[in-house]
């Protein structure tokens, strides 16, 4: 022990430095919000606390006796500074969680104070057809909708006598002798794709056509199809098939494949009528016994569209030569597909304009 | 073509198929089902019966008779019948109480007239045979009694409707559908056409062919003393009944029996009535002739005509002349039966609007081969059914035609196939079809034959047969090789195509507009294009406006819209009324759409070229020069709400700044920072109009509707409109965007709010701000447009934010006020615009 005297130094007795710590603690305690506890803060932990003083008073013990006083007052102050950490976030949690409540809202509220459009489901039933053949390789190829009739008729095999000519019901630009139509297919643009592009060809044209039908549940004078056409060395009818084969599956799904029947285009031969495979009942429905099925008036079946081998007439006209090229053409009907695809009845939805008809399709279909 | 199952059988062994069996597999050869018929097999109960007696009863409003009636019972039936076209002697059928007659008519013994009646007599209609209604139909004499008339009269058919293509008009008859039957099911055929006709010394009635053209082979027959007023016995109406053609006379009907047999039209002349020889001939200027159905039809220089020595009698297999046509009193009777030009017949039916059973034959081709068999088959038949005497001698006036014959390499079918058919399968099913095939080739017959000409190993020619027409090219033969083996055998291979390059820039363009405009909430539309004259009123275009010159259609659907559209505005006016007439008020609405615009001054006619060789490219210009421009457009209409009213408050209803935004809204898809400047053009209101310009190139308009034009088409107040023409969009595609700098060094925020005259365009002032600024502007924002008193009488007071920022570099005060100064100062030069408060 030293000599020293020590000087009574009464702040820090360890009785008084435990009132004071107990006071401290009271007071956090008692702290009911945010507030108070920033004033216990100031009072009980501040510069000019007691505990504060109590330790410039330190320098005044003997050196023997400060180390002991020094821990007593680190003690205390660690004690306090935990009690107010824990106190702060107790109360920040309680306010936080009164806040939080009181600014509830109702988030069932409707907020379509902008609602959105949508494509018309014809225009993107034909880019996801276009798609698809994007995708084996095919581009989209365009012609004008007003055309001449060598390209509507003559170019593909339609003479001027031919049956199939009167049967497009037509319409034709004033005067019937101006060469002029409305087209009544897409195959034009296949004259106009052989004229333009280098071989091989291998292209896909959606669009509008017309024929004169008054509008009703399943006709307008105004409708889209798509159409087909592959000019190369060496493709076949298998190929044809093959090709259509896998747009069924890509459109429709694995398994739905296509079914072959003759028929007759004068711009291909030999031809075909091409049926869909019913991706609903996926045939099942044409067997009897079977329950019906609505989308293929179980058949089993859907027809779908028309295809062949390009008629080598057209290739000649078009001044390819068909001993080194051969191919194959394909179209179908944008809006019957639309039909069947999507269950619409009436082709007057799709050409009125109804916004209902049209919303629910959004930008995709 | 409507084929009664018991006539094809007569020509056919088919097994013991059904009607839909059959027609599958007729389908699965290209001759297409429609519909299958059945007649009778619901008929029950229904016998012969003797009438023993007829009593008649008095006191009723029409004659009532009471029969006894002998149907091979224990006792005779008594039956109350309404009709009085009978005796007691004649054979009648009955339906017998229990009985069912078509339709599923069930027949019991009731009181009638007082009396008891138990079963019916039947009339022909009643027996589901046709319209014969005018009386009870009485069977032949020594008819067994009691027998089955479902047996008897054959009531019992199915009929198969079949789809048939132009180009098989041999199709068109029971011969052709009886040997594609046979080929289907690989059984035996008879042909109807081999009647053996006699070999005749001398000519008939006579007659010449004066235009090869017009006809290859006139055959004439005669017969005399013809009953005109033998009936067409019971077979023979049911028999055309099925066939969906109505029952007329013995002479007419015979001659349909054999045309819907054969697919040979015939027509019969009352001999009486002919004067000197008969003609071939096109027609001469001025010439007239009544037809058949009393109309007077005016000839056209190239109509193919019979005459005689008093004029035209007939258009050739198209209809015939009223005053030469047999009536109930014609004895002697010409049977023609000829071959005529199928382009010849389809222009003059076309001509007319006149289409018959036997031109739509004659357009899809008939057997030049069947005159002589067809014309003795319908003597014969006459004379079999009405008595009358078949004259020695045919008259034959016939051109040589040389066969066409087709060269191919056995394998060719394969080849287009993509499969194999070994050599002796190709010859098989070409003999099928009728074709002789010889080993060699043949030269082909002219240019065009040349170029299709398909060369290789074990080349065959192939001789199609008569009745094949159609059969012309080597891809003709290798279709029906491939079609009687089964398209369903077709291997499925998928080509590998070269790597496309995707869509072109418009193509994409066009998708991100119709995508961006949708997310706007414009909903998109597809209007018919067909506008009339009232539209152009409507819209206030003026009397020179060039939207005005309009592509004509010569057949329009409707007289009220004849024109082709020069603007998307009409359709999309018109469903945007009947949207709001729906209960839709609020609604925004986008087309797009090619729109047809004729050039001044453009070539009437459109050539259409011949098709031996590819045009050259002046004569594809010649084509394209007559066609109308046809530019894609996309054009917008909006009214009542653009943003809702909801409980967050008021909503915003659409304006015509909305509309320009629309069109920002397509600029900006195209990557075009689009101009605007106020402009004055219907349909638009002249305050509230802006042209929308892509650099120099005006593209398009938009802003709010005239208010006369929203009177015409009765359109909500201040609806709104768009129309920009993307295809002068497409020209000036930026291409790639350049990756701007981004600066991480602060920016400098300067307001200014600017004086200018009312009459200033902001959109000048933003230009001359922004050009004034420099270089190290960022941005340029209108935050304010101010016009009240402070501004001062006729002025509005702009105030707009600009930042700026370097990229290497803070700036300093003096730096962006600088700039600042030289924006204002730019502003101030162009438009008169000064710092408000200065």
């Amino acid at each position: 022990m030293s000599n020293y005297d020590p000087v009574e130094v009464t702040p820090l007795h360890a009785d008084e430095m435990a009132r004071m710590q107990a006071d401290a603690l009271d007071a956090i305690k008692a702290a009911r919000d945010l507030d108070e506890l920033k004033q216990a803060r100031l009072a009980h932990a501040g510069d000019r606390s007691p505990i504060a003083l109590a330790n410039r008073e330190i320098g005044a013990l003997p050196p023997a006796a400060r180390a002991e006083a020094g821990k007593r007052i680190g003690a205390a102050r660690k004690a306090v500074a935990d009690a107010l950490a824990e106190r702060q976030s107790q109360l920040e949690a309680e306010r936080d969680e009164r806040v939080l409540v009181e600014e509830t809202v109702d988030v069932t509220l409707p907020w379509d104070h902008a609602p959105r459009g949508a494509r018309h489901p014809l225009t993107t039933l034909q880019e996801r057809i276009a798609d698809a053949f994007v995708a084996m390789g095919y581009e989209v190829a365009e012609g004008p909708e007003l055309e001449g009739e060598w390209f509507n008729f003559d170019a593909l095999n339609i003479a001027p006598d031919h049956p199939a000519r009167s049967e497009h019901d037509t319409f034709f630009v004033e005067s019937v002798d101006s060469g002029k139509v409305l087209r009544t297919q897409t195959s034009p643009v296949q004259i106009r794709a052989l004229l333009s592009r280098e071989l091989p060809v291998y292209v896909i044209s959606p669009g509008k056509v017309f024929r004169t039908d008054e509008l009703d549940a399943t006709h307008t004078p105004v409708f889209h199809q798509v159409e087909g056409l592959a000019i190369d060395e060496g493709l076949t009818m298998a190929h044809l098939k093959g090709t259509l084969d896998r747009f069924a599956e890509v459109m429709f799904g694995e398994g739905i494949t296509t079914r072959f029947r003759p028929n007759y285009f004068p711009f291909t031969e030999p031809s075909a009528e091409m049926d869909l495979k019913c991706f609903v009942c996926r045939g099942a429905s044409a067997v009897p016994g079977n329950p019906p099925c609505r989308t293929c008036k179980s058949e089993g079946w859907i027809e779908w569209g028309g295809c062949g081998m390009v008629n080598p007439r057209v290739l000649v006209a078009c001044g390819v030569d068909p001993a080194r090229y051969s191919g194959f053409a394909f179209g179908m009907g944008i809006e019957r597909t639309l039909m069947f695809r999507h269950n619409a009845e009436d082709m007057r939805d799709m050409v009125e304009g109804d916004v209902r008809f049209t919303l629910p399709f959004g930008m995709e279909v | 073509m409507k084929v009664p199952l018991s006539w094809l059988r007569e020509y056919v062994d088919l097994p013991a198929v059904t009607a839909h069996e059959v027609a599958e597999k007729l389908t699965a050869a290209g001759l297409k089902l429609e519909a299958v018929t059945s007649y009778g097999h619901d008929v029950k109960n229904v016998v012969v019966g003797e009438v023993l007696s007829v009593e008649e009863l008095e006191g009723f409003k029409k004659p009532i008779r009471h029969c006894q009636v002998e149907v091979g019972e224990a006792a005779p039936r008594q039956i109350v019948c309404g009709a009085t076209n009978f005796a007691a002697g004649d054979r009648v059928p009955v339906v017998l109480p229990g009985g069912v007659l078509p339709g599923g008519f069930e027949v019991g013994a009731r009181k009638t007239y007082g009396r008891m009646s138990e079963g019916m007599i039947c009339s022909e209609r009643e027996l589901g045979l046709g319209d014969d209604h005018s009386g009870i139909m009485v069977l032949p004499e020594g008819t067994p009694i009691g027998v089955d008339v479902v047996e008897l009269l054959g009531l019992r058919e199915d009929v198969i409707e079949l789809e048939i293509t132009p180009d098989i008009g041999y199709a068109l008859s029971i011969r052709g559908v009886a040997r594609e039957a046979a080929t289907a099911f690989g059984v035996a055929f008879r042909d109807p056409a081999d009647v053996s006709p006699p070999i005749e010394s001398g000519p008939s009635y006579p007659a010449s062919i004066a235009d090869p053209t017009a006809c290859d082979r006139f055959v004439l027959r005669e017969i005399h003393g013809f009953d005109p007023h033998a009936p067409s016995p019971f077979w023979l109406r049911a028999r055309l009944t099925r066939a969906g053609m109505r029952p007329v006379s013995l002479a007419v009907d015979v001659t349909n029996y054999v045309m819907l047999e054969l697919g040979q039209p015939l027509h019969a002349f009352d001999a009486t009535r002919l004067t000197g020889e008969i003609v071939v001939r096109r027609a001469q200027p001025g010439e007239k002739l009544e037809t058949l159905d009393h109309v007077v039809r005016a000839l056209h220089p190239e109509d193919v005509l019979i005459t005689d020595g008093s004029g035209v009698i007939s258009m050739a297999g198209t209809m015939g002349g009223l005053h030469t046509e047999i009536s109930d009193d014609s004895t002697d009777i010409v049977i023609e039966a000829a071959h005529f030009s199928a382009s010849g017949i389809a222009r003059m039916s076309r001509r007319h609007n006149l289409v018959s059973e036997a031109s739509k034959r004659f357009e899809r081709g008939v057997d030049r081969e069947l005159p002589l068999y067809a014309s003795w088959r319908a003597v014969r038949l006459l004379a079999e059914l009405g008595g009358g005497t078949i004259q020695p001698g045919a008259t034959h006036a016939a051109i040589e035609v040389e066969p066409v014959r087709v060269s191919m390499p056995s394998g060719h079918p394969g080849t287009v196939a993509g499969t194999h058919y070994d050599r002796g399968t190709v010859i098989r099913r070409l003999e099928q079809v009728g074709c002789t095939v010889e080993e060699g080739s043949a030269a082909p017959a002219g240019e065009l034959a040349a170029k299709l000409a398909v060369t290789g190993d074990d080349m065959l020619t192939v001789t199609p047969p008569s009745w094949r027409p159609d059969l012309t090219d080597p891809n003709d033969l290798a279709e029906e090789v491939i079609r009687l083996e089964g398209y369903e055998n077709l291997p499925s291979i998928l080509p590998a195509a070269p790597a496309g390059a995707g869509l072109t820039e418009g193509q994409r363009l066009r998708r991100r507009v119709g995508r961006a405009l949708a997310a706007a909430g414009y909903v998109e539309i597809l209007a018919y294009p067909f506008v009339g004259e009232r539209d152009f009123d409507n819209l206030q275009l003026p009397e020179d406006d060039a939207r005005r010159r309009a592509v004509r259609l010569a057949n329009p659907l409707s007289e009220d819209e004849p024109l082709m559209r020069t603007t998307l505005l009409p359709g999309l006016l018109k469903t945007l009324v009947r949207n709001v007439g729906r209960g839709f008020g609020d609604v925004a609405l986008f087309e797009t759409g090619l729109v047809y615009r004729p050039a001044a001054g453009a070539p009437e006619r459109a050539p259409v070229l011949g098709v031996e060789r590819r045009p050259t490219e002046e004569e594809l210009a010649s084509i394209e020069g007559a066609l109308p421009a046809q530019p894609r457009r996309v054009a917008v209409v909006l009214a009542g709400e653009l943003q809702r009213s909801g409980w967050w408050g008021k909503g915003r209803a659409a304006t015509w700044a909305d509309a320009v935004e629309a069109a920002r809204t397509v600029a900006r898809e195209a990557g075009v920072d689009l101009q605007v400047r106020a402009d004055r053009h219907e349909p638009w209101h002249p305050g509230r109009c802006a042209a929308l310009y892509a650099g120099e190139t005006l593209v398009g308009h938009a802003g709010e509707l005239h208010p006369r034009v929203i009177e015409a088409y009765g359109l909500p107040p201040r609806t709104c409109a768009m129309e920009l023409e993307l295809t002068r969009l497409e020209a000036v595609l930026p291409g790639p965007a350049e990756t701007p700098p981004v600066s991480a060094y602060p920016v400098a925020t300067q307001d200014v709010a600017l004086i200018v005259d009312a009459a200033v365009p902001v959109a000048e002032v933003e230009t001359a701000l922004r050009e004034g600024a420099g270089g190290l502007l960022e941005s340029i924002r209108l935050f304010d447009v101010y016009t009240g008193a402070q501004a001062g009488e006729g002025r509005k007071s702009l105030a707009y934010t600009l930042r700026f920022r370097a990229a290497d570099r803070t700036l300093t005060v003096e730096e962006t006020t600088a700039a600042r100064d030289a924006a204002v100062a730019l502003a101030g030069e162009r438009t008169g615009a000064r710092l408000r408060g200065a």
